[in-house]
């Protein structure tokens, strides 16, 4: 009697009916949010608290701390600095790396294998790769010394320019792979049909991949541009292994007043910071793509 | 055959072919292979250079133009590497808190994901929007209260509290992941089974599950990975029970290049070994069409 009943497109129905609905889902889903309130809501409102904390109560003073903090004004702009450069770079190569398997290449399993392979390296491994590559006695400067190069101190503060993109390239290497796979299945998604009509009618694959993939592929697109925002503003442990402290982003200060300088409120606060900003930029993307939810939701 | 020959070509001159489409194909098809080659070796280069670089000997990696080849072979710098102190632990928390992590996200995030695509329930849109704002929670928000949390419980330090942290970063990814998983597997398989008979678990079990067993274990590869590559809570939430990344991470400024290269190329490998066992299914995910 009271079987739940399968809803086809989104909310239809009369409201008896959604209401019987209502128990199934609220027992699938219940255990879920009891989890991330006792893991979230507790630890915020902590943390928020210890960042505001001062001598006399409520104050600024960690804020302060944090603002007057000679490296806070570079961790700032280097962090928006990467995001800025590197998602584009990224989302692009992303995409061409899709497109060029969605033909069908020969040994195409093979080059996906590969290509998602960075997927499971973590960032203090990818720093560790590439700092293998950009140090003084690395393989860079090896290669380049062979054609009468160099050496060139890559990860020299002195040499700020070569620094962010051995950073960049390492982060491109290595977090490329989930846009690709996001973009793959995304194109999966897409039935053969649109493709097949769109040929038929003689499109070229310009006005094919403007017109039919990347439109349909905007969903996928909204899911992997949030993800990769908030997990670039998170950066860190690559700048850590490859440059240690001599190129600050805002998580790495984190870790450096929470370790180093065992300051947890500044540490907090400095998190509150990276929270405001990569939640701002995932409401922005919301606002700005907000038909695209609405196709992914069926 | 002396015969044959001269026909043959004054019949294709009479019928003119035009190759044109055809060499237009082929130049396409080498342009394709040609990409592919060229981001292949900038994927696979650098695992190149890592594993050179970590079964090189010690005095190898001192001089100045580094070899390219594995010329100076030596298995020193990986086992000075492992008998350092935490090395071997680091890895048992870690791989301790990673399958931890995993098995209580989808025991926890696939029913939601479940709710979210398949019924229409009052709130869903603010539950998504919940989700959505997890998501953009920094773990260092959470972890350095966390810490004093468990320090209070008598959790601090054990891998359990680094699960629940690490759960509570990857859950709303697996909800989300799996509700698009659940979206793209048609409501009609689901309807049939239970016209023949199969209860909401049976229907569930036998149609929904294997039809999305696949994009499950794609989100399964995201949910290991995030926690296998979590370093900065992990960091503040343990002390001896460090995680391997975490070890490493704490050592990184007094060690050898070699030290931190030989981690470098041990982070690695288990990742290479999860990606090559989740092989199957990531061809899998590779070859099914949704329609």
């Amino acid at each position: 009697m009271t079987r739940t009943q399968l809803v086809r497109e989104g909310k239809r129905g009369g409201r008896a009916s959604r209401s019987r609905r209502l128990s199934p889902a609220l027992l699938l889903i219940s255990p879920s949010i009891i989890l991330m309130l006792l893991l979230f809501a507790w630890p915020m409102v902590a943390g928020i608290l210890q960042a505001f904390q001062s001598p006399d109560g409520l104050g600024l003073d960690h804020l302060e701390r944090m603002v007057g903090d000679g490296q806070f004004g570079p961790a700032v702009r280097n962090t928006l600095l990467l995001i800025v450069v590197l998602l584009p770079v990224q989302f692009v190569l992303a995409i061409v790396m899709a497109l060029l398997l969605h033909q069908r290449p020969k040994g195409h399993g093979l080059y996906f294998y590969l290509w998602a392979v960075p997927i499971a390296v973590s960032d203090l491994a990818a720093g560790l790769v590439w700092l293998a590559i950009f140090t003084d006695n690395g393989y860079l400067n090896s290669a380049l010394s062979t054609i009468g190069v160099g050496p060139v101190s890559w990860l020299s503060y002195t040499n700020p320019t070569s620094q962010f993109t051995a950073i960049l390239v390492a982060e491109l290497w290595r977090a490329t792979s989930l846009v690709m796979v996001i973009v793959v299945s995304g194109l999966q998604g897409i039935p053969k049909d649109y493709d097949e009509a769109a040929n038929v009618f003689g499109a070229t694959y310009w006005t094919r991949l403007r017109h039919v993939w990347l439109p349909l592929l905007k969903p996928s697109l909204q899911v992997a541009l949030i993800l990769r925002t908030i997990l670039a503003f998170q950066t860190f442990a690559v700048a850590q292994a490859l440059t240690g402290q001599d190129f600050p982003l805002l998580v790495g200060e984190t870790y450096r007043f929470y370790t180093a300088l065992q300051n947890p409120n500044v540490a907090s606060a400095l998190a509150l910071v990276v929270m405001f900003v990569s939640m701002a930029a995932a409401f922005l993307y919301l606002r700005v793509l907000r038909d695209g939810t609405e196709g992914a939701a069926r | 055959m002396s015969t044959l020959a001269p026909s043959r070509t004054e019949q294709s001159d009479d019928v003119p072919v035009d190759l044109r489409p055809l060499r237009r194909l082929k130049r396409n098809r080498l342009l394709l292979q040609l990409a592919c080659v060229a981001v292949s070796l900038f994927m696979v280069v650098p695992f190149y250079l890592i594993a050179v670089a970590a079964f090189s000997s010690p005095a190898a990696m001192n001089e100045f133009p580094l070899r390219f080849l594995p010329t100076a072979f030596s298995v020193e710098t990986m086992s000075t590497f492992l008998s350092s102190t935490g090395v071997g632990a680091g890895l048992i928390n870690s791989l301790i808190v990673a399958v931890g992590t995993l098995a209580l996200s989808l025991v926890v995030g696939a029913p939601a994901g479940y709710a979210i695509a398949r019924y229409a329930f009052k709130g869903r849109d603010q539950y998504q929007l919940f989700l959505l704002f997890t998501r953009a929670l920094p773990i260092v928000v959470l972890s350095v209260p966390l810490a004093e949390l468990f320090l209070n419980v008598g959790m601090y330090d054990t891998p359990l509290a680094v699960v629940l942290l690490h759960t509570a970063l990857t859950l709303p990814t697996t909800i989300l992941v799996t509700a698009s998983v659940f979206l793209a597997v048609p409501v009609d398989v689901e309807e049939a089974a239970r016209i023949f008979g199969c209860g909401p678990l049976g229907a569930f079990g036998r149609v929904v599950l294997p039809l999305a067993l696949p994009g499950i274990s794609a989100a399964s590869i995201f949910t290991f990975v995030l926690s296998w590559n979590e370093v900065l809570g992990a960091t503040i939430l343990t002390l001896n029970q460090r995680t391997l990344p975490a070890t490493v991470l704490s050592s990184l400024s007094d060690s050898p290049l070699t030290f931190r290269f030989a981690g470098g190329f041990f982070l690695i490998v288990p990742a290479l070994i999860f990606i090559a066992v989740m092989r199957k299914y990531l061809i899998n995910m590779w070859g099914t069409t949704i329609r």
